[in-house]
């Protein structure tokens, strides 16, 4: 493999791997600032053990989280140089924002917040909480600006004399469409995310008889949670799934599939055989579907892919515009498919629940247990079709992958960094997941809140 | 004056604010073992750093995404050629990161003793590394003008580990080892205040032979602008200052005056280089300056705006945590120090 596939490969690992952590931490950060507003207006105790069980597991994550975003900031500069000048002038304004808007806010409340509880008074400490959520979702934006820039480049111009984009409107940049469809997009899956976690530690928590002053009503939320999520995520990816189609055509054919052109396109659920446009095996489609997702109109016109390869290859010269179809095919549904299990899921454990009961039987919760790994899977399967169904682009029509690549940093060493990524990475993946399953045996501290003056700190690391 | 010499400015106080920061954290990192003897003491010393390091932290990532934005030339070159040394830097800090979160989780021994020692070596590497890379900067390094046109660096890893850069770096860990006892002595009570209030007395002394060293070598040898001059006699006399309040035990003033001497030591730098970014070390060859590193005047004009309204915002909430968390910590105030969180099943 030489440098370029193994600063993909790196790229790919390091930021599916940051993207595991970040959608708990979004949604969980909002979540636990709901628990702890419950907690301060009705003074409930059930609200402060759920705040604070909670708030452990949502910190072991937001660890991780921090740490490998610190990878991400400079990542660029290692082996993207020639990205990084390319696009430097747009792509920097955005990532310098998220640190000053974000990043400072996020950290420095969430201090606050983790250390404040015995210093601060309790409407200060709520509100900690608070900002570091809205940090969580400032951060968001910007980083989906700047990556909706590679997506659909604009507010830019093309400077022939130092052959690099140039910013032209910082405004649009952080407006344009793409941006705002793909933030109410992830976002939504973040609640998901975030809401299966909840549902699932309560399923535990019911299966093993804990704290049910607790586990009920976490259990219900989190469900509910999930279900709305899931229906803004449906809308919005389906926005998306528009914006993406007129922006980037390739993008929708590829993950169809679609090799010819076609009015009344079906969406295919399902294929058995080969995607390479010789006959599938099997084939299960919804008709017309496909033309109403991209168009709106269920007799669009939805382009193939060899039509598009044809019209590329004219207009940007010779070459292969085509990117991974099986990868595009089946990661567009795996993201799909595993959201919508999981909603689904949530939707029957509801109904069980609809006389003020709990789900019961072994299976049931045990199966529930695992119901936090659905979404979790679905938003890396959402980025990697995102991203792989783009190539060969970085800056979609502009600046290929294989020109972005840092010209002085050899094989050699992306190589070894990569490995030493991916080992420390695994480790630490073992570590935060034994204390998150730890946490949860632990359980809920049911010591009575403490009033009036202690000695010791509440919270000391 | 032009939006590239205001940028200039702002990454230096960029980076001013996360030596000055991040920098006693690392300090407090390296002594954990030395000043704290037990587990109380250990808790204690880092729960100082508890609510601060990450937001001290945040100083770096912006100093990055600054420089991306407004230099990228110097991103690109200086992130890439620095390969090695940075892969090292950022290993150390996820280590750390991780390292405070998850020491205290549980009890056992050889748990915490694990994370400890991954605390101090974690917070060596980069004390040291951030001098050296700082240190050949301003040396300059090897540079060449790629087939595109781009200045990449030429130098490969063992270039940078040249005399003057480790005086750089040993300047650095020193400093910031000192810098750390010093903000101890400030925030702990009882024997951990002693300790540190000793080793800020001898780590102090070597420090100071380092620096004028490191800072001579570069009058010498390097450049003898008058602001360098300035810089490095204000450096000089502000660390002095450090250790005779550090030996009088005012440790306030200690602290203070160990910050402001961080911050002279990156401002003689950065009036070193200006108005180069990254300088070639063959006089004469491509090199990297403010003006053919930088983003357009637009892109410096918008981050210009974005910085005068959010860094003031920024220095007000995170002064008003240091306020917050202003009282000492003693040892005796810890619960249970001997045991995690997680060590007891409940029912
Ligand atoms: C949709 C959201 C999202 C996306 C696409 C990314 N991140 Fe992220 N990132 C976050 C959302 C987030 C967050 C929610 O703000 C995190 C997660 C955990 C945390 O602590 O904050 C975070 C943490 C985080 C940190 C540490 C901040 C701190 O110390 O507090 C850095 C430096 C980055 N990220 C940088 C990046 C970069 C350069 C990305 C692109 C490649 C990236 N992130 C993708
Ligand atoms: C705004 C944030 C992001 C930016 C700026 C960004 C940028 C990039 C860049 C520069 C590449 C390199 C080209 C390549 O490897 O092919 C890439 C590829 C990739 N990114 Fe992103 N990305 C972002 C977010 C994400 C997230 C959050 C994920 C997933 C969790 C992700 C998943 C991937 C994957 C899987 C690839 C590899 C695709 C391939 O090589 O075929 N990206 N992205
Ligand atoms: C319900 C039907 C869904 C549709 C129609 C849909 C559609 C889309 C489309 C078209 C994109 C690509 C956007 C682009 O490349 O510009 C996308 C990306 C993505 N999807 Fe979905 N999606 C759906 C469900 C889900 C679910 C359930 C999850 C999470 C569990 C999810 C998570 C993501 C993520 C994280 C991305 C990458 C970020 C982005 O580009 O917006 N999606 N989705």
């Amino acid at each position: 493999m030489n440098a370029l596939d193994l600063a993909r490969w790196q790229f790919a690992i390091t930021t599916v791997y940051h993207f595991i952590f970040v959608p708990i931490t979004i949604g969980s950060g909002f979540l636990v600032a709901g628990l702890q507003t419950a907690w301060y207006r009705t003074a409930k105790e059930k609200y402060f053990r759920a705040t604070k069980f909670f708030g452990k597991l949502f910190l072991i994550n937001f660890a991780i989280g921090v740490v490998t975003g610190i990878v991400q900031e400079f990542q660029f500069g290692m082996n993207w140089s020639s990205y990084s000048r390319f696009v430097g002038d747009i792509f920097g304004a955005p990532l310098a924002m998220e640190g000053l808007l974000a990043f400072f806010l996020e950290s420095t409340f969430l201090g606050l917040w983790i250390f404040g509880w015995d210093r601060l008074s309790k409407k200060a400490h709520l509100a900690t909480i608070w900002l570091a959520a809205i940090g969580t979702l400032l951060s968001a934006y910007f980083i989906l600006a700047a990556n909706a820039f590679m997506q659909h480049p604009v507010g830019y111009v093309f400077n022939p004399d130092t052959g690099r984009a140039e910013l032209k409107s910082i405004v649009a940049v952080l407006t344009q469409t793409t941006a705002v469809s793909a933030f109410f997009h992830t976002i939504p899956s973040a609640f998901l995310t975030a809401g299966a976690l909840f549902a699932g530690v309560a399923g535990w928590m019911v299966l093993k008889g804990r704290d049910p002053e607790v586990a009920r009503p976490v259990m219900k939320t989190g469900l509910i949670v999930m279900i709305v999520a899931f229906l803004f995520v449906g809308l919005t990816g389906d926005w998306s799934a528009r914006v993406m189609t007129k922006q980037q055509p390739m993008k929708m054919a590829a993950a169809e599939a679609l090799y010819d052109t076609k009015a009344n396109a079906p969406f295919s659920l399902f294929t058995i055989g080969t995607l390479d446009g010789s006959k599938s095996v099997f084939q299960i489609g919804l008709p017309s579907v496909l033309s109403f997702m991209s168009t709106g109109d269920v007799n669009g016109t939805v382009e193939g892919v060899n039509d598009l390869q044809k019209t590329y290859a004219e207009k940007y010269g010779e070459g292969n515009y085509t990117p991974n179809i099986p990868l595009a095919y089946w990661s567009f549904r795996l993201m799909i498919g595993f959201g919508g299990i999981a909603a689904l899921f949530a939707l029957l454990t509801l109904w069980y629940m609809r006389k003020g009961g709990l789900p019961r039987g072994k299976f049931f919760l045990r199966t529930m247990i695992a119901l936090p790994f659905l979404p979790i899977l679905g938003n890396s399967f959402g980025w990697i079709f995102t991203e792989s169904a783009r190539q060969p682009w970085v800056v979609f029509g502009l600046f290929k992958t294989a020109d972005g690549v840092s010209p002085g940093v050899s094989a050699g060493s992306v190589l070894f960094t990569m490995i030493t990524f991916t080992l420390l990475y695994g480790v630490l993946a073992v570590i935060e997941f034994g204390l998150m399953v730890r946490t949860i045996k632990v359980g809920t501290d049911m010591t009575p809140v403490q009033s009036g003056e202690s000695k010791t700190l509440t919270m000391a690391y | 004056m032009s939006f590239n010499s205001v940028w200039f400015i702002l990454i230096a106080v960029l980076w001013i604010g996360y030596f000055i920061l991040e920098g006693f954290d690392f300090g407090v990192g390296i002594l954990l073992k030395v000043v704290a003897k037990n587990q109380a003491e250990r808790r204690a010393v880092l729960t100082t750093l508890g609510p601060l390091w990450d937001g001290n932290e945040v100083w770096l990532l912006v100093a990055g995404g600054a420089t991306f934005a407004a230099f990228p030339e110097w991103y690109a070159t200086l992130f890439s050629g620095f390969y090695l040394p940075l892969f090292l830097i950022l290993v150390s800090l996820i280590v750390r990161g991780v390292a405070f979160e998850y020491r205290s989780k549980y009890g056992k021994a050889q748990w915490r003793n694990r994370w400890d020692n991954a605390i101090v070596v974690a917070s060596f590497i980069p004390a040291l590394l951030w001098g050296v890379a700082f240190a050949n900067i301003v040396r300059g390094v090897p540079l060449e003008k790629s087939a595109t046109g781009a200045i990449e660096y030429a130098g490969g890893f063992f270039n940078l580990l040249n005399p003057y850069a480790l005086i750089g770096g040993l300047t650095t860990l020193s400093l910031f080892v000192t810098h750390g006892a010093f903000f101890l002595a400030l925030k702990t009570e009882g024997d951990i205040r002693v300790r540190a209030n000793a080793i800020g007395i001898k780590m102090g002394l070597v420090t100071a032979v380092l620096a004028v060293v490191f800072l001579g070598w570069t009058l010498a040898a390097l450049t003898s602008k008058a602001s360098v001059v300035t810089g490095s006699l204000i450096v000089v006399v502000s660390w002095l200052a450090a250790l005779a309040a550090n030996y009088k035990g005012r440790e306030g003033w200690a602290f203070l005056f160990s910050a402001i001497t961080t911050a002279f030591v990156v401002i003689t730098l950065f009036f070193g280089l200006y108005p180069n970014v990254m300088p070639n070390i063959t006089a004469g060859g491509p090199g990297l300056d403010i003006f053919n590193a930088s983003s357009t005047q637009y892109t410096l004009k918008v981050m210009t705006v974005v910085a005068a309204v959010m860094t003031p915002l920024v220095l007000i909430y995170q002064g008003w945590t240091y306020w917050v968390f202003r009282k000492r910590i003693n040892p005796n105030q810890i619960a249970k120090p001997e045991s995690g969180v997680l060590d007891s099943l409940s029912a």
